[in-house]
Order: structure tokens, then C-alpha cells, then sequence
């Protein structure tokens, strides 16, 4: 028999339409998976499998009556960010200990709404702060990917590390994942899957827990470009919690899969060629272009001048909403508790006790750029340079340009316990720098796998498009992982 | 622009954290090498430009001045540390 958790989303639904299979049989199959391998790879930090499988049977009975919904009885992981009634939600903190929402959160909901089956939460850097999962309090989560001829662990990427290990590791069928300066797109290009991050205000943030509000959005990590599209139509609308959200009908992404790329104009930004830049991300991205160009893309050099400033504006915004998004952490509402002689002893305790090191490093950055006497030269300027950042790539748009290629990161995955990252902060933010840029303007980007390094690992290459054009992310990305036209599946180890 | 030893206390303190007299100097540092790094920012010229307020372009929402929702304290309360009558409970503050 097959392994049906190696099937796409698409197959694995045509496969309960056709009663190959039935969704408790898929179910049951991702479970076992989890099983073998979650105490390996440590992707989730709450598996639910009586929900799934009663999930399951429910998507069997509307199967049977022929009721389905788009996504009926596909299995998939919940990054531990978005509320979940009744489950595990901590975003991988110990200050969130034992906190189970009343509530769901409005991406998660639209999930259920179309038949999907949830398997349990994933793994993620605490609070969504880290480029590479090791931040979380449940540990760090492993890639399933090792370099040839080596033992040595890697990590997946982060923050939505447990969702890109998850999704490349067959333990579910597609995860959703979160994005506010990279965590959906470099993990995807560690993983060797797709990752896509849409235009802000197209996911609803209400019930996803805030990291830097203006930034976050929510978007699917899959295998492939069109399962990426399936997700993400099902993820996207209007809702009239979350203020941001933005009244626009949501296409049919995965209609636009197969759409090519005849004529459209992608821009090759040249300040994204960074010293130092080693030769085979250099190569693959020049690769990316051809691919585009023998489908019938027209390639043109533009500039982005203010991205080298993207990255240091970033940590400043982000850190100060993040200061803010995290005052509600007190050990009064939900969560921890340490106790202290006053109230104000119990907060700077449960706060000391709760929050892990990166994030208090930043509720500190935070707090001290919002403080009285530095938040014009800190806030406002970062503000401002974020004004900048936006119109550099209006003038690009506006100049004829449909898409933006670049590289998703500067290298392949590392390792854990990287000593160079560990040591410098600024050096594990640098892997960022290619995908901070689109959090900042509030575009879309998809991150699609294209190439592997010297050792096997999977390679990324990046796509940025207009403000509510996914389309052409989702058609562009297609023409590359059909033109690579690699297994980028790893070799089995756990 | 860098922080000293006292400003870190300072900030510990203002941001309800509590920092051992043993972290002090870990977390200056720390704090300092960003600091450094987003010190660049101070050199691009933005005489004219306006702060982002709003990433898309748009008005912020608003919605008819009613109530929609609430109703049931012991959802609100569900999750807390220490509850009784549907109150939060914390260390008194009022002497």
C-alpha cells in the first residue's frame, strides 16, 4: 500500500473523493508518523489524536454525503501561535503554562470551516522571536534534513520551525505557519518546502497571539506550490475582528498555479547581491532567472536602495510592539504565576520566570526605544525608514515590474547550538535579511525550494509581488519548482 | 547611543522584568551590540518623510458603538492563576 502521508494535499483529497482511502485512514497514518518520530524531531509540543481522528470520521460522513468541504479531512499541524478551543496554546513559552483558550482562532476556524483535520501543535521559537527554533521552551525542534555524510543535527529554520520540519517530514500534510520578518519563508527554504507569507491584512490576526502587530501575518508551509495555494484560499478573508483585515474577495489561488509567466516583468534588485554572498546562492538565483526567462519572463535590474536598512529598522519596531504585545503576560490573566511580596514583585517574578532569554532580550530592546527622551530618535526614525523601504518598491511596481526574485537566505541550514549565532544576536538576525524587507512594506513573498548546497541541503529562492497579488507568487514559484524539477524530500534517518 | 549597567536596571524595571545584580552585564552587552547595529538608521536622510502609521492603505475600521459580545465571566476567568467569583485574584494593593 501506499504511504499516504507522502501524497499531496491534492492527491490525498482526490483519494477520499475516489474511496481509496478514508480520512480516519489518512488520519490514522499521520498519527502512527507522529509517533515514530516526534520524540526525534521534536515538531510538536501537543499532538491531539482523539480530536483528529474524531475530526476524521466527521469528514468521512460528509464525504459520504457528498457534502465535502475544499480541504475535507486533510490533516495538518497548527503552529502553537494561533488559539486552539480546549488545546494547547503557549506559543512556546512557560509564561502561557497550561493556558487553553475559550476561543479559536479565525484562521484555524476557516481551516475546520473547509474539512481540514487538526493533528496538534507545533513547535515554534518562544513567542515567534527566533531564526531558528531553538528559542522555544519545549527545545529545540530538528530538521529531518543532514548534511551528506553527516550526523550532526540541523536546525529547520525558525520561527515556524515545527511546522517546515512537520511539513518536509511527512508527520502532516501541510501546517500553518506565521511571518513577521521571515519565520514562514526561511524555515521554508531550510526544509525544502513552500512557504508563503501574504499581503498583510489578507489573514486575520484575531486569535493568533501578537507578536509585532503591524508586521505579523499568518500563511500555510506546504510541499508543494499548489498545496501552498489550497491552504491559503482557505486561510484568507475579510473579518470584522481583526481591524486590519482588509474587505477584499479571496481568489482562487490555486487557479492561478498553472497560470506561467509569459510576459510578466521580474526585478532582480541589485542590493540584495551582499558581499560575502556565497557563490552557489549567487548560482541558484541566476538559475531562478533563466527558469523564469525560457517561460517567457522579461528579466530587469531595479533598486531598492533603502533595503540595506530594512534589517535595523526592523529591530526596533519589532522589539517596541513586541514590548507592548507582551505587557499582558503579568501572571494575573492566564498562564504562570510566581508569587512576591507586592503585585509589582509577582510581575517582574512571573515575567523573569516565564519569558525565555531572546524575549526578554527584546521586551528590553523594546521597552528602552519606546522610553521617554529616545522614541524620536529610535521609533520615529525606524518609522520613517519604513516609509522609505515601502516606496522603494512602489517605484519598482510603478516602473512596469510584476515580481521581485531574490534569494530567501543567505546560506542553508546550520547547525544547533550554532556558536557564532549564539554568541552575537546580530549574526542570527542577519538571516533575515532578504525576507524582512516584505514584512516591512506589508507585501506578499513565497519562499519555494529551487537548488541544494554542496551538501545536499535544500536552497531557497524568494518571490515578492504587489500588495494582494499572490497569483503571480503562486505562478512564478510554480514555473521554478517545475523547472528544478528535484526531490527535495530528505533521506530518512529518525 | 549605549546603555549602562544602571540604565539596564532601569529598563528591567520599566518593563516589569525582573534582572538579577548576576545578568546585569550579559544584558548590556547584548543590549549595546543591537544598538550598534541599529545605529546605522540615524544616517538616512528622511527630512520630509512621514512615519508609517499604516502599512496598506487604509482607514482604520470602526464599528457601531454596541455591545456584540461578553456574557460569561467564567470563560473570562477560565484560564487564571488564582480566581474567585469570576474576579482575578492578585496580592492586595491597597494598604
Amino acid at each position: 500500500m501506499t504511504d499516504l502521508t507522502k501524497l499531496s494535499l491534492s492527491a490525498a483529497r482526490k483519494g477520499m473523493e475516489d474511496k481509496d482511502f478514508t480520512a480516519v485512514e489518512l488520519t490514522g497514518a499521520y498519527i502512527d508518523a507522529i509517533e515514530t518520530a516526534n520524540p526525534k524531531l521534536n515538531a510538536y509540543v501537543s499532538v491531539t489524536p482523539e480530536q483528529a481522528l474524531e475530526m476524521a470520521r466527521a469528514s468521512d460522513a460528509k464525504l459520504a454525503a457528498g457534502n465535502a468541504g475544499p480541504l475535507e479531512g486533510i490533516p495538518l499541524g497548527i503552529k502553537d501561535l494561533f488559539a486552539t478551543k480546549g488545546v494547547h496554546t503557549q506559543a512556546a513559552s512557560h509564561i502561557l503554562d497550561g493556558f487553553k483558550p475559550e476561543y479559536e482562532s479565525t484562521v484555524t476556524a476557516n481551516l475546520w470551516r473547509d474539512g481540514a483535520v487538526m493533528l496538534g501543535k507545533l513547535n515554534m521559537d518562544e513567542f515567534a522571536m527566533g531564526s531558528s527554533n531553538e528559542t522555544s521552551y519545549y527545545g529545540p525542534v530538528i530538521s529531518p534534513f543532514r548534511a551528506e555524510g553527516s550526523n550532526a543535527n540541523l536546525v529547520p529554520g525558525g520561527s515556524s520551525g515545527g511546522s517546515a520540519s512537520a511539513v518536509a517530514a511527512w508527520l502532516c500534510a501541510g501546517a500553518t505557519a506565521t511571518d513577521t520578518g521571515g519565520s514562514i519563508r526561511q524555515p521554508a527554504a531550510f526544509t525544502g518546502t513552500v512557504g508563503i507569507k501574504p499581503t498583510y491584512g489578507r489573514c486575520s490576526r484575531w486569535g493568533t497571539v501578537a507578536f509585532a502587530s503591524s508586521l505579523d501575518q499568518a500563511g500555510p508551509i506546504a510541499r508543494t506550490v499548489e498545496d501552498a495555494a489550497l491552504m491559503m484560499t482557505s486561510m484568507s478573508g475579510y473579518d470584522a475582528k481583526d481591524s486590519t483585515s482588509v474587505e477584499l474577495a479571496v481568489p482562487d489561488f490555486a487557479a492561478a498555479v498553472e497560470r506561467g509567466v509569459k510576459g510578466l516583468v521580474i526585478g532582480v534588485p541589485r542590493e540584495y547581491r551582499m558581499d560575502g554572498m556565497p557563490a552557489e546562492i549567487e548560482k541558484l538565483w541566476q538559475q531562478g532567472l533563466d527558469w523564469l526567462r525560457a517561460e517567457g519572463a522579461t528579466v530587469k535590474d531595479i533598486s531598492l536602495p533603502h533595503t540595506k536598512y530594512a534589517l535595523p529598522a526592523y529591530y526596533i519596531v519589532a522589539p517596541a510592539e513586541a514590548s507592548s504585545n507582551l505587557a499582558r503576560y503579568d501572571g494575573v490573566k492566564f498562564g504562570l504565576r510566581v508569587s512576591g511580596k507586592d503585585i509589582t514583585d509577582m510581575y517582574e517574578l512571573t515575567r523573569a520566570a516565564g519569558f525565555g532569554r531572546e524575549v526578554k532580550r527584546r521586551i528590553m530592546i523594546g521597552t528602552y526605544v519606546l522610553s521617554a527622551g529616545y522614541f524620536d530618535a529610535y521609533y520615529v526614525q525606524a518609522q520613517k525608514v519604513r516609509t522609505l523601504i515601502k516606496k522603494d518598491f512602489e517605484d519598482a511596481f510603478n516602473a512596469g515590474v510584476d515580481a521581485i526574485l531574490t534569494p530567501a537566505t543567505p546560506s542553508a541550514a546550520f547547525g544547533i547550538g550554532d556558536e557564532a549565532m549564539a554568541a552575537d544576536p546580530v549574526k542570527m538576525y542577519l538571516n533575515d535579511v532578504f525576507t524582512v524587507t516584505v514584512n516591512m512594506a506589508g507585501l506578499p513573498g513565497i519562499a519555494v525550494p529551487a537548488g541544494k548546497d554542496g551538501q545536499g541541503l535544500p536552497l531557497g529562492l524568494q518571490l515578492i509581488g504587489k500588495p494582494f497579488d499572490e497569483e503571480t507568487l503562486f505562478a512564478a514559484a510554480r514555473v521554478i519548482e517545475r523547472s528544478a524539477d528535484m526531490d527535495f524530500s530528505p533521506k530518512r534517518w529518525w | 547611543m549605549s546603555v549602562d549597567a544602571a540604565t539596564v536596571k532601569r529598563i528591567g524595571r520599566l518593563a516589569r522584568i525582573r534582572i538579577e545584580e548576576s545578568e546585569v552585564t550579559a544584558y548590556q552587552d547584548e543590549l549595546n551590540a543591537i544598538l550598534g547595529f541599529v545605529e546605522q538608521l540615524s544616517e538616512v536622510d528622511v527630512a520630509g518623510v512621514e512615519p508609517m502609521t499604516s502599512v496598506t492603505p487604509m482607514v482604520l475600521r470602526r464599528r457601531d458603538d454596541v455591545v456584540t459580545d461578553g456574557g460569561y465571566p467564567e470563560k473570562i476567568v477560565a484560564n487564571a492563576p488564582l480566581s474567585e467569583d469570576n474576579f482575578f485574584m492578585v496580592p492586595k494593593v491597597v494598604e
